[in-house]
């Protein structure tokens, strides 16, 4: 194991002496900056898709609303994340003239696109909650928004906690294609140790256990949020 | 109060209700009765527009409400409704399923009302000095309104003697408290009228007694109520006026003396040769 313990030595050398963390905790930084942010614009992009598409649809307008819906679902989630972040960062923004830097141009994108994938598990949970609690709200003259928002979805959210934990363990894990817009991500980070070292092995395997221990992280964070929305489930 | 003319509801091509007249006065108790499939619950869901009536009107305190038109929030607010599964807002304390509506709602007219004196105030600028309107008296806050309707929620409570259930969650009480809860909650909005829809049927047998006490006491205190139901005692007892719907239409309408010692319709001495045993 000679040949491992000088690969570990390498990383080291360039990890702490030729600042190397510096890059790591950016990289670190913005990972979770994307996702998080992303996962933010994404739940309320997706509740509001959700919502309009569980409208009852006798009128004009909720009619226009949910046929741009489901156009846009139908756009996000009909291609690849890196073609969206390529097409927005390379066609959209000279396009309309705006200069954005990869990481924003990331936090919108992976917003936009989880946005589609969260209006269809919203609408899931949306569902799950019993037509009655919708009834009872609007029987005591609460409007229709007024009760999605105190009533239902807070109801929805409950239901739907461990997919939308999927979904934002899935973004977490996607971000390290933000490289192509040219936003420095993990990814970034090692890959530059590794080549400034010419040596991969432990830059990528260091990289693998600081994905799975955020990702473990998340997944602990949801079950205590999880218990804490459950209470009202409890019998005493 | 409630003025139904010639109120109809299909569901795509079936006729529910094919053409209903009935008029409900102020403090009248009305019972409905009827075979399942009848159209009695979708008649009493019309009356406050939780179905959409496809013709006829229901004048409700002088505004038609089956005109689409008409803004339903407002004039639900004085139409109390309890439902046959209870509908508790599960995520919501006791205390918090009473307070909800009247709270939010009270808060809105506050808003709106200082929203209105705001542009008066600047469209009064450009008034004559005789000419100038007076604002909309505020005088509340919403830490006052808040204040005050938990006290009035924590009073019906009371009543009910639920008071010590005030903060736990709908899931630990069982049916008849539940329901108990869920008329208070309807009460909690001062309505005009309160709708029932079979209050009692989702009930375990030996707590439809203590819904029904309570609807009793309501029905004491004045207040208007429509009631879907199959407890024929209870429509004995307490109903000013009992109706029989059958295939969308009412075949008859009496005080319940009459009603069911000597009913007029073939169908509902049938229905009732079944059912009064």
């Amino acid at each position: 194991m000679g040949n491992f313990n000088l690969k570990v030595d390498k990383f080291i050398n360039i990890f702490i002496e030729q600042n190397g963390y510096v890059k790591v905790v950016e990289g670190l930084k913005n990972t979770l900056l994307i996702a998080v942010i992303g996962l933010i614009i994404g739940i309320v992009i997706g509740t509001l898709i959700a919502t309009v598409r569980v409208i009852p649809k006798y009128k004009v307008l909720p009619r226009i609303l949910n046929g741009f819906c489901s156009f846009y679902v139908g756009l996000f989630r009909g291609t690849p994340m890196v073609v969206q972040l390529l097409v927005f960062y390379y066609v959209m923004l000279p396009i309309i003239g705006v200069k954005m830097t990869g990481v924003n141009v990331s936090i919108l994108v992976f917003g936009l696109n989880s946005g589609a994938y969260i209006s269809e598990i919203m609408r899931s949970g949306i569902l799950s909650v019993d037509h009655g609690q919708m009834e009872a709200g609007r029987a005591v003259g609460l409007s229709f928004g007024t009760t999605m928002m105190k009533i239902v979805i807070p109801q929805a959210v409950k239901n739907i906690l461990p997919t939308l934990g999927n979904e934002f363990i899935a973004l977490i894990k996607e971000t390290s294609v933000v490289s192509f817009v040219g936003a420095a991500d993990l990814y970034v980070a090692f890959n530059y140790i590794g080549s400034n070292s010419y040596e991969f092995m432990v830059p990528y395997l260091v990289m693998a256990i600081i994905y799975i221990v955020i990702v473990l992280l998340i997944s602990g964070g949801i079950k205590i949020m999880e218990r804490s929305l459950r209470k009202s489930d409890r019998r005493h | 109060m409630i003025d139904v003319i010639n109120l109809k509801k299909k569901f795509g091509d079936t006729e529910v209700l094919k053409g209903i007249d009935v008029t409900i006065n102020k403090g009248d108790i009305v019972v409905v009765i009827g075979p399942s499939g009848s159209g009695k619950s979708t008649f009493l869901r019309c009356l406050n527009c939780m179905e959409d009536p496809t013709g006829g009107q229901i004048i409700f305190n002088g505004v038609d409400i089956a005109d689409m038109r008409v803004d339903i929030n407002v004039h639900r607010r004085h139409m109390g409704m309890v439902f046959q599964h209870f509908n508790l807002f599960n995520n919501k304390t006791v205390l918090q399923n009473i307070m909800l509506a009247p709270v939010y709602l009270r808060c809105q007219d506050l808003r709106k009302a200082k929203k209105k004196n705001f542009f008066l105030k600047i469209s009064n600028v450009f008034r004559k000095k005789d000419a100038r309107k007076e604002p909309v008296p505020i005088n509340t806050t919403p830490a006052k309104i808040k204040e005050e309707a938990k006290a009035e929620a924590l009073e019906l409570l009371r009543k009910i003697g639920l008071e010590d259930k005030a903060n736990v969650y709908p899931s630990t009480l069982s049916g008849g408290q539940k329901q108990r809860v869920a008329i208070v909650r309807s009460l909690a909005m001062k309505p005009d009228v309160i709708l029932f829809d079979e209050p009692t049927s989702a009930l375990d047998p030996e707590m439809v007694g203590e819904v029904l006490d309570l609807m009793k006491a309501l029905a004491k205190e004045g207040m208007t109520m429509i009631i879907v139901t199959h407890e024929m005692g209870f429509a004995k007892e307490v109903a000013t006026n009992v109706l029989f719907i059958d295939d969308g239409q009412i075949l008859e309408s009496a005080p319940p003396a009459e009603f069911f010692a000597n009913p007029k319709n073939p169908r509902l001495k049938e229905f009732l040769s079944k059912v009064l045993v």
